[in-house]
Order: structure tokens, then sequence, then C-alpha cells
């Protein structure tokens, strides 16, 4: 039995029944528009360092879904399936009080990564299941990467924020300011204080904002 | 076809850039008129000054030719567009003096248009699409943007330069001439199509941003290096740049869900880029859409129909408001002629 759950831009997700359990499979399917060469050389390196992102995610404390399975020739990845609902559907929903309770657990985690030298590098409301018991699952490590440099933490922090901008626009300040303050209870204030001056420079950095021209 | 009405004219002036261009449109969406000037640098990139000098001085001529191409006098203008931000000072500037003594003397009304709405506008009124997502790649900018209450969002973007950016500087560094009449980057784009060879280069998505800095860095030091010709570099660029900016917009077309895909802006010309977008939007049941090649690249017709759109909304820019906005981000401006699907 094999279900097509979610058709993504990059992979394909399906339950599936496995040796009698639920089971998501993650298969990333080639992409006709690159190259053959350039398309194994991407969906290999992203199969198999999702896998061990995720395990080192869980060593770090952050909750991932288990990993069965991983089928390098097929870029496929058999895990565990975490009932629950995507941060995304879930986040314009809740009361003011419960959004920033949650803003500030998913601040928490993304401490937790960042402390053990894991940046996930696709964070978005999409990549975060909340399950009935509160625990927020993070997937699709498929972008991320094994380092502790401020700019790459910097930069997985200001993809959050333009993520939560775009899509959750009515609350993207209080959300936003709500996982600053569950990271900054992670990693200490000097820590935070470093990463937030970071995001400002990623900000300003070549492109149009506002603030450029203020400062320098 | 019928000619085209011009009871209500709005004259527009885009100068965010090395173009100078005027463009007139009536209040239905036809174009009049859409004349431009380049500035051709004799080496190196574009010298804002040095391009702000030529706005001055082509400026009456584009002016008289763009008036004389729509077959009316000045004084049938309705509203004066002009756009306001983001670009290079000194070229924002040279246009924005030139649009508020159009509007002064003919004491009719200023509108201050947002240069990469324009883009996004043009994009619509010429292909048809209606609520797309739209990739807005060219010297300047490199955007996945898509309309959500009021505001065209943000969904992806560069971290560091543009796709045009990328395409231009590469092709100095390998020191390609400009050929006239086209960008730099159609000269990678005529090699490129000669190449065979994958020559290994960063390949860097964030989320749904990019960054190029690093792959234009690798594709110049490949070429230095002497072990691949100029055309399998061409080639590799391109492929690597454009895999991603089309990776990141089919995220973004799977997270919005949208059922039109455009592309817009300078590198909108690309062949390459147009087949891989096109590809994506199939597989996502979308309609593919490209902006016509005259109104790819900085046009002033763009910021005239963006003018009619905002002027027919209830919007002016008071003078004393008409200040260049050089970093205005297209997240920033208000669209309320858009309708929510």
């Amino acid at each position: 039995m094999r279900v097509l759950l979610k058709k993504g831009a990059e992979a394909s997700l399906y339950l599936a029944d496995w040796h009698g359990k639920r089971v998501i499979i993650k298969k990333r399917l080639p992409k006709a528009y690159r190259p053959l060469q350039l398309d194994q050389t991407i969906r290999r390196y992203r199969t198999v360092h999702e896998p061990q992102l995720m395990h080192e995610a869980k060593r770090a404390g952050v909750p991932t879904p288990a990993i069965f399975m991983v089928d390098v020739e097929n870029a496929a990845i058999i895990m565990e399936y975490v009932e629950g609902h995507q941060v995304k559907a879930l986040l314009d929903t809740l009361s003011d009080e419960d959004r920033a309770e949650l803003c500030l657990k998913i601040g928490g985690e993304i401490a937790k990564l960042h402390r053990h030298g894991i940046v996930h590098g696709d964070l978005t409301t999409s990549n975060m299941i909340l399950n009935g018991e509160g625990t927020v699952f993070f997937v699709d490590f498929g972008l991320g990467d094994k380092t502790s440099e401020l700019e790459a933490q910097g930069i997985d922090l200001h993809l959050l924020k333009r993520a939560l901008q775009s899509t959750h626009f009515g609350h993207a300040e209080e959300c936003f300011a709500a996982v600053i303050k569950g990271y900054a209870d992670g990693v200490g204030a000097d820590a935070e204080a470093a990463v937030c001056e970071k995001i400002r420079e990623i900000e300003k950095r070549g492109r149009y904002v506002a603030e450029r021209q203020l400062g320098a | 076809m019928s000619p085209a009405r011009k009871d209500r004219l709005c004259l527009g002036i885009e100068s965010t850039a090395d173009d100078f261009g005027v463009g007139i449109a009536n209040f239905y969406g036809d174009i009049l008129a859409n004349v431009s000037s380049s500035y051709i640098p004799a080496s190196g990139g574009i010298h804002p000054r040095e391009a702000a000098r030529h706005h001055a001085e082509v400026a009456d001529q584009v002016l008289a030719q763009a008036l004389e191409k729509a077959n009316i006098k000045p004084r049938e203008l309705s509203v004066i567009a002009f756009a306001q931000g983001p670009g290079l000072g000194p070229c924002l500037r040279t246009g924005a003096t030139v649009a508020r003594a159009l509007a002064s003397y003919l004491n009719i009304p200023l509108v201050g248009v947002n240069h990469s709405v324009g883009h996004i506008e043009i994009g619509k009124l010429k292909t048809g699409a209606a609520d797309p997502l739209t990739l807005y790649a060219s010297g300047g900018n490199t955007m996945v943007t898509a309309y959500a209450v009021g505001r065209y969002r943000v969904f992806g973007e560069t971290l560091d330069i543009a796709l045009g950016n990328c395409l231009d500087v590469f092709a100095r560094e390998a020191g390609l001439k400009p050929q006239k009449g086209l960008p730099l980057g159609a000269s990678v784009e005529q090699l490129a199509a000669k190449g065979k060879v994958l020559v290994p280069l960063p390949y860097v998505v964030k989320g749904m941003d990019m960054s190029l800095s690093g792959l234009l860095t690798a594709a110049a030091t490949a070429l230095q290096k002497g072990n691949f010709s100029l055309e399998d570099v061409c080639f590799s660029l391109q492929e690597n740049a454009f895999s991603m900016v089309t990776e990141v917009t089919e995220r973004a077309l799977a997270h919005t869900e949208k059922r039109e895909v455009l592309l817009t802006g300078g590198v909108a010309a690309n062949k390459r880029l147009q087949a891989m977008l096109a590809i994506i939007a199939e597989e996502h049941d979308a309609k593919f859409n490209v902006v016509p090649q005259a109104f790819a690249t900085d046009n002033g017709a763009m910021i005239a129909w963006t003018g009619v759109l905002a002027y027919t909304s209830g919007l002016t820019t008071p003078l004393e408001e008409s200040f260049v906005k050089l970093r205005w981000r297209v997240d920033k401006v208000d669209v309320p002629w858009v309708k929510q699907p």
C-alpha cells in the first residue's frame, strides 16, 4: 500500500505500510530541468546527508522522525510517520498566547540545533510538525549542514524570518520575536546578540532593504 | 484592430539603472509608446554618475520620440509616473527630476512607482497572467514573488548578487564585449549553447533563497585555470545558476500553489532559463508565461502602466513625497489594484 501524500517541489512523500509500520517514503524525483549529471549529484548528496543530519538533530535533543532505511540508488528515505499538523496550517489559527508559546518552543529547538553544530537550511513552518502532545518535530534537513559558523546560523534564522513574513504576514513580527526569545533562552544572551547582529548584516547584503542606506 | 483610445494617458519614466526609458499607456492597457536609450560603459560596469549624465543628455530626445510615436501632445497627458526606486541614486534622481518638471509644467498628478512592481505588472498585462508566481530576474534583482493580501510577498531571493549581474560580471571577466542592443548576458547565452562539458561549480540553495557570488568566483577561476573552454564554462555557469533559481521557484510554486508562473526582467529573454521554468510549471499544472522581449529589460511602458493602476486606485505622489527610494523593497508597497483571487 502506497498513497501519495504530498508532491513537493523536491520530493514526493508517500504514506506506506512497511513491515507493519506506517511510514513515510520520501523520494527525490529526477528533475528534468537540470542536467542529468548535476541532478544525480544533488539528489544523491541530499539523500545521504538528510538522514545523517536528522540523526544528529535527534542527538541534540530535537525531535525528528526516526529513519528506517536509506536507498541511495533510488534517492529514497523511509522514515517514521509523525501524526500531527504542519505548523504552517496551524500558526495563524492559534490564540496570541498559544502562538507565542509555540514560537518560543520553536526558537528553543533551533537553539539546540545550533548549539550542536547543525543548521537546518530550510526553516519554514512547512517543515515543522506539531503532534498531539505538543512536541514540535523538524523535518526536511536536505539543505542543512554540519557547521557552527555564525554566518550559517544567521542565514538559518533569516530564512525563518522571511518565511514568516511571506506566509504569516499578519503575525510575522511577534512570531519572530518569540522565536528569538526562545532561541536566546537556549544559546544565551551573548550568542543571541551575535546572531541577531549577523541577521541584520545578511539582510543588508546586496539586497534591497531600507535599513541599508541608514547604516553604511 | 481599432486605434488605441487616447482620452486618458499616462507617461512613465524609467531611470533606475543604465536605461532611460519613456513609455505611454492609456487607461485601458494599450501601450502607445515605449522608447529607451541605454548607457553603454566604455569599460567595466555601470558607473552611476556617468549613467545619470547619459540620462540627462538623452531625456528630451527620448521624451520627444515617445510623444511622437504615440502621436500625442504633452497636454493630452493625464498623469506622469516615474520609477521612484529601487535603483541607483543619481539615475533615479535624474528621472524623478524630469517627471516632477513635467507634472508641474502640465499641472497634472505625479505617481511614484516601484520598479519591481512595474516588472510584475507589465508581465501580467502582456501575458494575461492574473495571479502568477513571478520570477523577476534582472541585473539588479532576483526574486520570487506572489501576491497575498494587499502586497507582492517575497518568497525567495538572492542572498547576494542578482542573476543578471552574475552573468554580466562573468562576461566581463571573460573579456566579452557588449554587442549593440544586447546585454552582456546574451553573449554568455550564445556561448553556453555551444558548451558540452559540465564543469563542477557550487550549487547553493538555502531554503527558497540562493547565493550566486560563490558560483561567479568559481566560474571565473575555472576559466582562468584554462582547463575548460569558455563555451563549457558559460554552459556550466548557466546550468548551475538557472538550476538554482528554478529550484527555488519550484519550491515557491509548491508552497503557494499558484496556477501561473511568470518570468519577467532582463534575464527573461534567456531561452534556456525559459525552458527550465516551463518544465516546472508543467509539472505543477501551472501555465507558464514569459514577458515579451520588448518589455523584459527596464522600460518606460511598465512604469506608465503601473502608474495607471496606481492612479486609478486613487494613489498619487505629492511633490514633497517624491524623493527617490534607493532600496524600496517590493513587499513594502501596497498594491490595492490587485484583486484577491
